[in-house]
C-alpha cells in the first residue's frame, strides 16, 4: 500500500510537473525536503531526549503502572493482545493524554517508546500488529481538548466558537478510527502473513 | 461564557508542561526514592538512537510529498473534484486544506494562515478550515515515524483506518460548522 502511495505521488509529480513547467520546482522540491526531513529528526532529539528521561523517571518510580492500571477498563477493549501488565499500556496511555491536552511535543516521544514496546510483543518483525495499527489510527485522528496554539493565535477571539466544533470532528473521527480498524483488522487483505499489502 | 471557558483552558494548559517536568521528579524522588537524576539521564540517551533511526523514513515520505506539492497536482485534482464537492455542499476553498492535512502540518498551516487572511477569521470558510486543522492530523507524517522508529515495513490496515478517520473528520468539520454557523 505505502509503496504504491509513495512512488504514486513521486510519479505523479514528475508527470504533472513536466507539463506545467513545474519540473525545476519538483526537483528543488526533492532536495530540499530531504534536507527538511534530517533537520526534523535531529531538533527532535533534544525533545526526545528531555520527555523519554521524565519518562524513565516515571517508570521506576511505578507512576506509569498506576496509571496504566487505573484506565484498563478502557485500554483492554482497544488492545487485547497487549498484557494487562505490559508498559506499553502505560506509554500508550500517556501519549493519548499528551495528545488530549495538544502537547505535541511530548505526544511523539511517548508514541515512539509506545511503538518500541509494542514492537517487543510483535513475532513478525516487519509486519505490524493489530494494537500498533489500532495505537496509530487512534493517534492520526487526534483527539483533542485543546485547541492547538497555532489555530488560537490565528483565529484570535473567533478561537471560542471553533471549540465546540473542533471537539465534535475530532471525536467523529476518532470513532471512525476505532471502527475502521476493529474492521479492518479481521480482513483477510490485511491479515498479518496473506494479503499482497506492503 | 464560552470565551472565558476557552480562554481560561488555554491558559491552564500553559501549565501543564511545567507541572509534568516538576512533577514527575517529584514524585519519584520523594515519595518512592528513585535517583531521579540517574534515572534521567539513563531515559534521555535513547533519544538520540530514536531520532537518528527515523531519518530515512523522513526522508522517504517528506521528498515524495514535497514533489508532489511542487507539481501543482494538488490543483489539477482539485479542478478534477469540484463538481463533486459542490454536490455534497463542500465548499470547494476548504478542499485544498482537507488535501493537505494528511500529507503537511507545515503546509496545511500554511494553507490555514491563507484562509485566514483572505476570508477573515469570522467567515465560515475559516472556520470550517480552523476546526479540520484541529481535528485532524499529518497521517503520512505519523506512520512513517512510528512505523519507521521500530523498523515496520508492512503497515496493513494502519493507512487506510487513518486516512478514513482524516476523511470523516474533515467531512464533520464541514457540516457542523454549517449547521451551527449558518449555510454557505
Amino acid at each position: 500500500m505505502l509503496n504504491y502511495i509513495w512512488f504514486g505521488m513521486m510519479f505523479i509529480a514528475v508527470v504533472v510537473g513536466a507539463f506545467t513547467g513545474n519540473i525545476d520546482a519538483v526537483t528543488e522540491a526533492a532536495i530540499d525536503m530531504a534536507k527538511v526531513a534530517v533537520n526534523l529528526a535531529i531538533g527532535l532529539i533534544g525533545i526526545m531526549a528531555l520527555w523519554l528521561g521524565v519518562m524513565k523517571i516515571a517508570e521506576e518510580s511505578g507512576l506509569i503502572r498506576v496509571i496504566a492500571k487505573g484506565l484498563r477498563p478502557i485500554t483492554i477493549r482497544l488492545f487485547p493482545e497487549v498484557p494487562e501488565d505490559h508498559p506499553a499500556i502505560g506509554s500508550i496511555v500517556l501519549n493519548m493524554a499528551a495528545n488530549i491536552l495538544g502537547l505535541g511535543n511530548a505526544a511523539t516521544p511517548l508514541g515512539l517508546k509506545a511503538m518500541e514496546e509494542l514492537q517487543e510483543l510483535n513475532p513478525n518483525k516487519e509486519t505490524a500488529t493489530n494494537a500498533m495499527c489500532t495505537f496509530l489510527a487512534i493517534n492520526t485522528s487526534s483527539v483533542q481538548l485543546i485547541l492547538p496554539a497555532t489555530v488560537v493565535a490565528l483565529m484570535g477571539a473567533t478561537s471560542s466558537q471553533i471549540f465546540i466544533t473542533t471537539i465534535f470532528a475530532t471525536s467523529m473521527s476518532t470513532i471512525a478510527a476505532i471502527t475502521a480498524v476493529k474492521f479492518l483488522e479481521k480482513r483477510k487483505r490485511f491479515s498479518v502473513g496473506g494479503g499482497s499489502q506492503s | 461564557m464560552i470565551d472565558s471557558f476557552v480562554g481560561s483552558i488555554n491558559e491552564f494548559s500553559k501549565y501543564i508542561i511545567p507541572f509534568l517536568l516538576v512533577g514527575i521528579p517529584f514524585y519519584g524522588l520523594l515519595f518512592k526514592k528513585v535517583k531521579v537524576y540517574e534515572s534521567f539521564v539513563e531515559g534521555a540517551k535513547d533519544g538520540f538512537t530514536i531520532a537518528v533511526r527515523i531519518i530515512p523514513y523522513l526522508v522517504a515520505i517528506l521528498v515524495a510529498i514535497g514533489m508532489f506539492r511542487a507539481s501543482g497536482a494538488l490543483d489539477l485534482l482539485l479542478n478534477f473534484l469540484s463538481p463533486v464537492l459542490s454536490m455534497i455542499g463542500f465548499p470547494a476553498e476548504n478542499f485544498p486544506l482537507a488535501l493537505m492535512r494528511p500529507l503537511s502540518g507545515s503546509g496545511s498551516l500554511g494553507l490555514l494562515t491563507d484562509l485566514i487572511n483572505v476570508h477573515g477569521p469570522d467567515s465560515l470558510i475559516a472556520k470550517i478550515g480552523a476546526t479540520m486543522f484541529g481535528s485532524t492530523e499529518t497521517t503520512f507524517y505519523v506512520l512513517a515515524v512510528y512505523f519507521g522508529s521500530v523498523g515496520i515495513r508492512k503497515t496493513r490496515h494502519a493507512l487506510i483506518a487513518g486516512l478514513f478517520a482524516d476523511a470523516v473528520g474533515v467531512l464533520s468539520a464541514v457540516y457542523i460548522c454549517q449547521y451551527l454557523f449558518g449555510g454557505i
